[in-house]
């Protein structure tokens, strides 16, 4: 028999909030931008084009609303190498997560760039959208970002 | 503004995993060891109490409830919470003695962090709209700022290195901590990258465990005849959620509440850091311009075991059991939250 001091006891349980929530004028704007493939930055006080849109400025806390459509292009500002994806996360190989700065946006945004290998991850590098195949209006609708190539 | 004054201060050992024990179990010996240090007896001797904790630790909404059982739920207390680390619960309380409604106070905070992935249970807390859905984990966040760094050369491995050898050398004296040894820069260098362009040594580990201090005023302190450290100012600051918008090599929060709480009214001997990661250490000490005469984290700090709600607290504690022992006059501590240092807090403490 084992140690009752140290045996745990488990039991599966899964926590559901079974209600809705809107997303208001701002959040919700990029969100069904995103559904039909577009995005949108919103002017933040000091001029500066923030991605994606927030609500009130970061520094003057002034409310926004000046939407700035966005390129679905950009350059990676920062990045980090996920080597060992954990469960949860929404691709299932090696990626890094990066700061994407899109043309047209003055201030980056976080999600994924599906590179391949550490080794093609570059700070300054350019990326682009890879798009969900159903949009639904959701930040996963950006499926992840991938290395861009221009021609020559 | 009153001079208020820790009076006691206990912690637990930074475990990996407690097993069985719940959180009741790891809060109990802290609670008591903290009052029984100046004599009292139970949570009845304190006019106010409060804690610091994160339900998605549990898992369960109000669950920090459970952790009043520690108390003894009868007769009724004053008794407050925030779900935040437990530093924030000193602020609270702080406050409360500051507009005279109380004259004394227990804090403590706990976490057990072994149950679930702490880096994708705190994503939890992050924006739910543009962040949450992406699963992006605290590790990887931390990364994204040290390549910043690096990128930027406001530091090199080398010296995030540096940070860690430091940290786990200073931890073999430390009785609670988590992992400590004696590693030289080249030995940690010679690793290979866990989430680049970190190495495992530069995160903090995930820790179990419990703190509480006692709290009141020195002018209760001087009737009790107890030892004291002086809290002689404490401030926190946030900054925006949206990560892409901050200046990541740099910590303005913490220079703001650091100007606020009067660190630099006068030079500091010593300073306990909240810093998960090894380069945010560096960030923090340059924010608050502390040179090479302060001595940084002596207990080691959170890379040798951060128990999630508590360390902020124990940075405090650790800097007011030095300052009570003699070791030291002035000395300030540091609590972060949220990721990448977006939230900090800072207290500076004196000896008598």
């Amino acid at each position: 028999m084992s140690d009752p001091q140290t045996e745990v006891l488990s039991q599966a349980f899964e926590l559901g909030f079974t209600y809705t929530r809107s997303t208001g004028p701002i959040v919700g704007r990029f969100l069904t931008g995103l559904r039909d493939r577009q995005i949108v930055g919103i002017r933040g006080s000091d001029g500066r084009v923030i991605v994606p849109p927030m609500e009130y400025d970061p520094v003057t806390a002034a409310a926004l609303d000046e939407f700035v459509p966005v390129g679905q292009r950009g350059e990676v500002t920062t990045w980090s190498w996920v080597k060992y994806p954990r469960e949860k996360h929404l691709l299932d190989h090696p990626f890094a997560w990066a700061l994407i700065q899109l043309d047209g946006a003055d201030i980056p945004m976080l999600h994924m760039v599906d590179a391949g290998d550490e080794s093609v991850m570059k700070t300054g590098m350019k990326v682009e959208v890879r798009w969900a195949d159903e949009p639904r209006g959701h930040i996963s609708d950006i499926a992840c970002f991938v290395p861009f190539v221009e021609e020559a | 503004m009153k001079d208020i004054a820790v009076i006691a201060f206990s912690q637990s050992d930074s475990v990996a995993d407690a097993g069985a024990n719940n959180e009741v179990e790891l809060i109990m010996p802290v609670v008591s060891d903290a009052l029984g240090q100046v004599g009292f007896k139970s949570a009845q001797d304190v006019d106010f109490t409060c804690s610091g904790s994160c339900d998605y630790l549990q898992g369960a909404a109000f669950a920090f409830v459970s952790g009043v059982d520690a108390l003894g739920a009868v007769p009724p207390i004053k008794e407050s919470h925030v779900e935040m680390d437990a530093a924030w619960a000193l602020y609270e309380s702080w406050l409360k003695i500051q507009m005279g409604q109380a004259e004394s106070a227990l804090i403590y905070g706990f976490g057990k962090s072994s149950p679930g992935e702490l880096p994708h249970v705190l994503t939890l807390q992050m924006d739910p709209y543009y962040v949450a859905p992406l699963w992006a984990d605290t590790i990887g966040m931390a990364a994204l700022q040290a390549r910043t760094m690096l990128d930027a050369g406001a530091i090199t491995e080398e010296d995030m290195a540096n940070v860690v050898s430091r940290s786990r050398r200073n931890a073999l004296s430390n009785p609670h901590a988590q992992l400590s040894g004696d590693y030289d820069v080249e030995t940690l260098l010679a690793e290979d990258t866990y989430l680049s362009p970190l190495r495992r040594h530069d995160c903090c580990p995930s820790s179990d465990g419990a703190s509480a201090m006692v709290i009141c005023t020195v002018e209760r302190a001087r009737e009790m005849g107890v030892k004291y450290a002086v809290i002689r100012g404490i401030d926190h600051r946030i900054e925006t959620h949206h990560l892409g918008a901050r200046d990541l090599t740099v910590s303005s929060s913490t220079r703001t509440a650091g100007e606020r709480a009067g660190v630099f009214e006068a030079p500091v001997e010593v300073a306990e850091l909240y810093a998960p990661f090894s380069h945010q250490e560096l960030i923090l000490s340059r924010s608050l311009d502390l040179d090479g005469d302060v001595d940084i984290n002596p207990s080691g700090g959170v890379l040798a075991g951060n128990m999630m709600m508590a360390s902020g607290l124990s940075r405090i504690g650790e800097v007011a059991q030095r300052i009570m022992a003699g070791d030291y006059q002035r000395g300030l501590a540091h609590a972060t939250s949220g990721a990448c240092l977006q939230h900090n807090l800072v207290t500076v403490l004196e000896g008598v």
